[in-house]
């Protein structure tokens, strides 16, 4: 994890975040004595409670979200617009095109809602590099545009991490019901398409790991259904890590109700969601 | 025994919201009736509270989350009722989906009551008798459309129901657990809608890209059609 990356990315859509920390210099000190002491394995969850502590209750916070919001969307109306009528796109069966093209038509139909509620505050549009090699445009997804299957794969974990990222800040925007209600209802909006990107792979039946079939239109435990490279598949567990949980505040749900409630049945029933910091951290390869 | 003065007891039953006419319903569930979940521990004709105002689902967050619960119930009883009895030209996939569905539901159901059991045991409403006199389980197209209606109608209503979650103490939690569930329902009602026409997965999406949200009434006054159980709403955060 490089942690000045992250806050990097941060500051393109807050540009206070240092202030949040105090001074970007704060920031880097807080992050060093955390990492001094724990182990690698723990660094993840300290740095995402130091935000946590950072964005908790500051004024302007809803704009903020909305600004990590409008980031997001940008990345996947600009992939979304890549893909439509690329050679991988053009390999497809009308039905497929037709999807592509109605997740294509929401996702910038939300970049224009998200703009609109910002008005002047709303943060400029990023430059993408959908290969994710951070701008150097020969990162693992090198290729996507010829390939109707990494298409597929990408527009999956791009969804499915949606999903996450909204879930993760509704907390973050009960002070504005007008703007929870509306980031809620984007929310369902990512979870539909993730449905059906889900369903167009499993009837591709393409680049699905064995152990991990049948893909389902819900996520089962932290299995993200891809395999492509060794590069690709790491940045893309990413987004499924912790979606395996089967305790909800407390309540087994393994054998709730009934034997048939396994496992992964249990995880599946419930998405997790990301902090703003994990999911800056999967975006940051696409963003230059 | 009537006009004798409230009990201890009475009031109990009364702040469960259980009311006369319902707890006669309840118990006198003719054939056609599914009950579901657990029933309530013990009804005696002396504890029966006068008014009718159906089942309270109370206030606040609490009064929420029954209202989750009670569209819980009616999910998990409909797909139970599908894997029970599936429409005979189900295909393996079909069949597949909406076991899954039914497990989720189940999950969803049993965690708010275990959630309000433990939160709020004097709180937390009965089990609900559905009405499912109107579907088909015979038939596709019927099994299929109600389906789609509960899923987008869940959506909706969790859509609607977080504003209404407070802002303190166990709110944002509650909020974060809403989240957590109404993403599964909209996996749900996009496969669902789907399989009645492919790629209207996200048919529902307004010219903003956005889902609708429906406030509790209005929910209840579609889901009104299959609960037999009379809901009183009118303590619920607005």
């Amino acid at each position: 994890m490089n942690f000045e990356n992250i806050i990097n990315e941060i500051e393109k859509v807050d540009p206070e975040v240092y202030e949040r920390f105090d001074s970007r210099r704060g920031a880097m000190k807080q992050f060093a004595n955390l990492s001094g002491k724990l182990a690698l394995a723990a660094v993840p969850l300290a740095v995402a409670s130091m935000f946590s502590k950072a964005y908790g209750q500051t004024p302007g916070n809803v704009n903020n979200v909305l600004n990590f919001a409008l980031t997001l969307e940008y990345l996947e109306a600009e992939f979304y617009n890549n893909i439509v009528g690329s050679p991988g796109y053009l390999t497809a069966s009308a039905a497929a095109q037709g999807a592509l093209t109605k997740i294509k038509d929401d996702e910038n139909k939300h970049v224009a809602f998200l703009k609109t509620v910002l008005g002047a505050a709303a943060v400029a549009k990023p430059t993408f590099d959908f290969t994710a090699g951070n701008g150097s445009n020969a990162g693992p997804f090198t290729g996507y545009l010829g390939s109707y299957a990494v298409q597929l794969a990408m527009a999956q974990t791009f969804e499915d991490t949606g999903v996450r990222a909204y879930k993760g800040q509704a907390p973050n925007l009960q002070s504005n019901r007008t703007v929870l209600t509306a980031a809620l209802n984007i929310h369902s909006v990512e979870a539909r398409h993730a449905s059906h990107i889900r369903q167009m792979r499993r009837a591709l039946d393409a680049a699905i790991p064995p152990a991990q079939k049948p893909l389902k239109p819900w996520v089962t435990l932290n299995y993200s259904g891809i395999t492509y490279s060794p590069a690709a598949d790491a940045a893309i567990q990413m987004s499924y890590n912790g979606e395996e949980v089967t305790n909800q505040a407390g309540v087994n749900i393994i054998g709730l109700g009934g034997a048939f409630n396994t496992a992964a049945a249990a995880s599946e029933a419930f998405d997790e969601p990301l902090t703003m910091a994990q999911v800056l951290t999967i975006v940051d390869p696409f963003i230059v | 025994m009537t006009s004798s003065p409230p009990t201890k007891d009475e009031k109990e039953i009364s702040s469960y919201g259980l009311q006369r006419r319902n707890m006669l319903k309840f118990f006198g569930a003719s054939a056609a009736i599914v009950t579901i979940g657990a029933s309530v521990a013990s009804c005696k004709k002396d504890d029966m509270a006068a008014n009718d105002t159906g089942v309270d689902l109370g206030s606040g967050d609490v009064g929420i989350l029954n209202y989750a619960y009670a569209l819980e119930q009616l999910e998990a009883a409909f797909y139970t009722q599908v894997v029970a009895t599936p429409y005979g030209s189900i295909s393996a996939l079909e069949l597949e989906y909406m076991t899954d569905i039914r497990n989720h539901e189940v999950a969803h159901r049993e965690f708010f009551k275990a959630a309000l059991t433990a939160a709020a045991p004097t709180m937390i409403i009965p089990a609900l008798e559905v009405d499912f006199s109107t579907i088909d389980f015979s038939s596709r197209t019927s099994v299929l459309n109600t389906a789609k209606a509960f899923e987008d109608l869940g959506v909706t209503a969790y859509n609607g129901a977080g504003q209404l979650i407070s802002t303190t103490g166990n709110g944002p939690t509650y909020l974060g657990l809403a989240g957590k569930i109404v993403s599964v329902e909209a996996r749900h009602a996009a496969l669902i809608a789907d399989l009645l026409s492919n790629g209207t997965f996200a048919a529902t999406v307004d010219a903003n890209g956005l889902d609708m949200a429906r406030t509790p009434a209005q929910v209840l006054a579609i889901a009104g059609t299959y609960i037999k159980t009379k809901i009183n709403a009118s303590n619920l955060p607005s």
